[in-house]
C-alpha cells in the first residue's frame, strides 16, 4: 500500500426527529491507504452508509474531522443502479461528466474504452431495459469510473441482484477497480463479499457506532473475490466477523 | 425479410379485429342516439321545441354558416381557450418549478392552492367582471382561474415524485438545483406534462365557455346563453355539439403530441 489517501477521526453523527436525538456515528477513527479497497460492515441501521454519505458530503457531519488532499475527487455508487431510462447506456456513463463539466472528447472516449473493455460495447447506444440487473450495475460502476475518482464509495453495490449475479458482479467489481488501481470504501452487509473482495475490513457495533474491531486480511494478491472463498483464511475471518457482530437468531 | 409464423398472424389478426369492434360499436352508439333522437322527434314522441332534434342542430348549424356566425364564434372561442391554455401552460409549469425549487415555498403555499383549486371558481364570475371588466379579459382570468391551480399540482406532484436514488445520484457528482431539474426532473416527466396539458386544455375550455356565459358578445358560450334566453334550444344544443366537437380535436392534437414524445422515448 502507498500513502494515506483519507483520514476519518472522531467522527460523529447525530439525526434529529421531532421525537428524539438519534446518535447514529458515536465515534468513527479510520484511515485509508491509497489503493485499498476497505470494507465497513455492521448490523443492519447501524450507519454504515451514514459513513459514505458524510465522505461524500451528501449529509453533515456532527463533529469529527474528514482529512484528505483538496483535489481528491470522490465518486459515490449506490445499491439502486440509477440509469436513466431515457438515456442511452453511454449518456448514462456519460452524465457525471457533464454534471462536473468535464465532457471532452478525450474523456468521452476513455468512458466508451471502459464500456469495450467491460463488455458493454454493444450496448453502447441502447436503453438500460435492454440490460440485465448485473450488466446495469457494470454499467453504474461505468458511470461512476468516468469521473476519473481517487475514492470510490460502494454502498450496498450488489444487494439488489440475486445471489448469483452478485457473485459475478463483485468478481467485476474487484477486477475493474483493481485494474484501474483505485481506492475503494465498500459498505455491505455481506461479511462473505467483504471477505472476498477486499484489503482490509471494518467492523461497526450496534447504533451508535463505534468501531468494534478491524482487519487487515492476508490473502494472496492474485486471489480473485471467488478463489478466496476457497481457502482457509476465508472462514477464519468469517468466524472471527461474524463473533464480532454478536448475531443473535 | 422477416415472415410471421401462422400463429403471430392469428395473433396479428385477432388484435385487428378487437380494435375493428371498439370502434365499430364507439361509432354505432353515437349513430344510434342520433337515430333514436330522430325517429323520436319525427314521430312527435319528444316535444322539438324543448329537446330539438339532429336535423334541427344541422338546419341550425347550415344557417349559421351562411350568415358566417359559425366560425366567427368558433374562432373567438378557439382564440380564447388558445391564450388560456398557453398562459395556464406557461405559468403552472413555471410555478410548479418555482415550488420544487423551494421546499419552505412549496410547504407555505400548500394550502392557498389547495384551496383556490377546490374553490368553486364560478362564484368568482361576479367578482372577477367588477375587476377585471365585462371584456374577453375577464374570460381568460376565468379560464385562468379555473385552470391554472390544478394544472401547477399535477406538474408539481410530477416533480416530486422522482425516485430520490436519482437525485443522490446526481448530488454525488455535485448537481446543482438547476443540473437535477434539467437532467431528471424535467425529462422524467415528459407524460405528466403532457397529462396536465390534457386537463389544462379541458379546463381553459370550461373556463371560456363558463366566462363566456357570463360576459360575452360571441363565442359558443354566448351562443348557448343567447339560445336559452331565446328559447331557442336548437342554438343551444348546436352549441353544446360544437363544444364537444372542439374539445375532441383538441384532445386529439394533444394525443398527437403525447403519442411524438413516447415515439421519441421508446
Amino acid at each position: 500500500m502507498e500513502k494515506k489517501i483519507l483520514q476519518v477521526s472522531h467522527l460523529k453523527k447525530n439525526y434529529h426527529t421531532l421525537k428524539e436525538e438519534i446518535e447514529a456515528l458515536k465515534d468513527i477513527n479510520f484511515s485509508v491507504d491509497k489503493g485499498e479497497f476497505i470494507s465497513i460492515v455492521g448490523p443492519s441501521g447501524c450507519g454504515k452508509s451514514t459513513i459514505l454519505s458524510i465522505l461524500n458530503g451528501l449529509y453533515e457531519k456532527s463533529s469529527g474531522t474528514i482529512q484528505m488532499d483538496s483535489n481528491t475527487h470522490i465518486a459515490y455508487m449506490l445499491q439502486d443502479d440509477c440509469l436513466l431510462p431515457f438515456r442511452t447506456i453511454l449518456d448514462n456513463c456519460l452524465i457525471g461528466l457533464e454534471i462536473t463539466g468535464k465532457l471532452t472528447a478525450e474523456n468521452r472516449q476513455y468512458v466508451i474504452n471502459l464500456l469495450k473493455s467491460y463488455g458493454l460495447s454493444q450496448f453502447i447506444n441502447q436503453y438500460p431495459s435492454s440490460l440485465s440487473g448485473g450488466m446495469r450495475q457494470r454499467c453504474a460502476l461505468i458511470r461512476t469510473l468516468a469521473v476519473k475518482p481517487d475514492i470510490l464509495l460502494l454502498d450496498e453495490a450488489t444487494s439488489a441482484l440475486d445471489y448469483q449475479t452478485s457473485l459475478a458482479i463483485s468478481e467485476d467489481i474487484h477486477r475493474i477497480i483493481k485494474k484501474e488501481g483505485k481506492t475503494a470504501i465498500m459498505v455491505t452487509h455481506d461479511i462473505a463479499q467483504a471477505i472476498s473482495m477486499s484489503d482490509s475490513i471494518i467492523v461497526l457495533s450496534k447504533r451508535p457506532a463505534i468501531i468494534k474491531n478491524k482487519y487487515t486480511l492476508s490473502f494472496d494478491s492474485h486471489l480473485t473475490p471467488m478463489e478466496r472463498r476457497k481457502t482457509k483464511e476465508f472462514s477464519d475471518y468469517y468466524d472471527m466477523i461474524w463473533r464480532d457482530l454478536d448475531v443473535h437468531i | 425479410m422477416y415472415t410471421y409464423s401462422k400463429e403471430h398472424l392469428d395473433y396479428l389478426k385477432k388484435k385487428r379485429k378487437k380494435k375493428r369492434t371498439i370502434t365499430f360499436w364507439r361509432l354505432s352508439i353515437v349513430l344510434l342516439i342520433f337515430f333514436v333522437w330522430e325517429l323520436f322527434a319525427r314521430n312527435h314522441m319528444i316535444n322539438t321545441f324543448l329537446f330539438s332534434s339532429p336535423s334541427r342542430v344541422i338546419q341550425t348549424m347550415v344557417s349559421l354558416i351562411q350568415s358566417r356566425e359559425l366560425f366567427l364564434h368558433i374562432g373567438i372561442t378557439i382564440y380564447e381557450v388558445f391564450i388560456s391554455f398557453v398562459v395556464t401552460s406557461l405559468l403552472s409549469f413555471f410555478i410548479a418549478t418555482i415550488l420544487w425549487s423551494n421546499d419552505l415555498l412549496a410547504k407555505i403555499m400548500d394550502p392557498y392552492i389547495t384551496i383556490l383549486n377546490s374553490l368553486p371558481k364560478v362564484a368568482l364570475g361576479p367578482l372577477i367582471i367588477i375587476w377585471v371588466g365585462a371584456s374577453i379579459h375577464s374570460i381568460i382570468f376565468m379560464a385562468l382561474m379555473i385552470s391554472l391551480f390544478v394544472t401547477i399540482l399535477t406538474i408539481y406532484q410530477g416533480f416530486i415524485s422522482i425516485n430520490p436514488s436519482y437525485i443522490i445520484m446526481l448530488k454525488s457528482f455535485g448537481a446543482s438545483k438547476w443540473q437535477i431539474f434539467q437532467k431528471i426532473i424535467f425529462p422524467s416527466n415528459y407524460d405528466t406534462i403532457i397529462a396536465a396539458l390534457k386537463i389544462n386544455i379541458s379546463m381553459s375550455l370550461i373556463g371560456v365557455v363558463m366566462g363566456e356565459l357570463l360576459v360575452s358578445k360571441s363565442g359558443l358560450g354566448y351562443l348557448i346563453m343567447y339560445g336559452s334566453q331565446v328559447f331557442q334550444i336548437d342554438l343551444v344544443i348546436t352549441g353544446v355539439f360544437l363544444l364537444g366537437v372542439l374539445s375532441s380535436i383538441m384532445y386529439f392534437l394533444l394525443s398527437l403530441l403525447e403519442r411524438y414524445f413516447i415515439q421519441k422515448k421508446s
